[in-house]
């Protein structure tokens, strides 16, 4: 079972976006997922959406989460504290831009890699 | 909700939620405006939509005990706020609950408290002197440490706001606009002021403190 993907953007139409490019360039052989948007519909993230998403791309190898920016990563690492363990320690927040990084990760999950090397495959575009 | 030894009564709790709310959406201009000097604009707004949900639970926060109704205010915020002004409030507000006995003195909520904001750091990987509103959560604490009544913690909260204004934001979304952001206060710092101002203002309305 390959890792699944988790994309969360502020904007629905990035995260949407971004989804489209993996499916497209990676195929289905990854478990996929976006949210964008707070709760009122405006730009911006919420926990429950982020949470849901990481339901529908879950995996038991794990699922990586592409983040855009600041809200996006807390909110997120919040809906993980929620999930709780054991779930909580088999998701991964990639340090790194949200659609190069979500196109590597799915690359590397695609063949079968574990979550470690799926995240660092897409944490190494980021700068140090 | 029973009466503790801080004299916190249901009545006091449900005033200080209501209060908390009516100053947000009162100032809900002014944050949003602030934020849209050196953030993404949408501070005040998210802060009202976080707070009239947990003003729509009042009844049911209500019959719970404090600690238990800090945490469900706090989660309600996480989930309703969708900036990150719900995890970093709702935080401080569930690590308040978490650990607050039951039954809490003034010396009970300042260890409380400490915690909760030393959280709100964990949760931001920010510390003081980063132009947040870590720099007034902290002082608050420093305030009631030194013994301060709720209205010089008011007071010390305002002038922390204050005091962002010449800093250099070095985390959160202004961060990326570098020197630019000095010479505007923290939205989030304003926030927390402003709150700080109303928990005084309510405490000294029922007990006289």
């Amino acid at each position: 079972m390959n890792v699944g993907i988790v994309i969360v953007s502020h904007s629905p139409l990035v995260a949407e976006g971004v989804a489209d490019m993996v499916r497209q360039m990676v195929g289905d052989e990854v478990g996929l997922a976006w949210c964008g948007g707070d709760p009122a519909g405006g730009l911006g993230t919420s926990v429950e959406a982020i949470t849901a998403a990481i339901d529908k791309a879950w995996s038991d190898a794990g699922v990586a989460v592409l983040v855009d920016l600041g809200g996006a990563e807390t909110n997120t690492e919040m809906a993980i504290e929620f999930i709780g363990e054991p779930r909580a320690s088999l998701i991964a927040i990639c340090n790194a831009p949200i659609v190069e990084g979500a196109i590597m990760a799915a690359t590397e999950a695609s063949g079968g890699a574990p979550l470690a090397t799926v995240v660092a495959t897409a944490e190494e575009l980021s700068p140090l | 909700m029973s009466e503790s030894k801080t004299g916190m009564t249901s009545d006091d709790f449900r005033s200080l939620v209501v209060a908390m709310a009516a100053a947000i959406e009162a100032n809900a201009d002014r944050l949003t405006e602030l934020d849209s000097a050196i953030g993404d604009g949408d501070h005040g707004a998210n802060m009202k939509r976080g707070f009239q949900a947990v003003l729509g639970e009042l009844d049911q926060l209500a019959t719970k005990p404090v600690p238990e109704a800090l945490k469900a205010a706090g989660m309600k915020l996480v989930m309703t706020v969708g900036g990150a002004s719900g995890p970093l409030v709702g935080t401080l507000l569930m690590t308040l609950g978490k650990e607050l006995p039951a039954d809490f003195d003034r010396q009970a909520f300042v260890m409380a408290y400490e915690k909760a904001v030393d959280a709100v750091a964990a949760r931001g990987k920010s510390h003081a002197g980063q132009k947040t509103m870590l720099d007034v959560l902290y002082p608050i604490l420093d305030a009631m440490r030194e013994g301060a009544d709720p209205d010089e913690v008011a007071a010390r909260a305002r002038a922390a706001a204050d005091a962002t204004v010449p800093m250099l934001a070095t985390r959160g979304r202004a961060s990326f606009l570098g020197e630019r952001s000095i010479g505007h206060m923290d939205p989030g710092a304003a926030s927390v002021a402003l709150l700080a101002g109303v928990v005084a203002r309510t405490l000294q309305t029922h007990q006289g403190a």
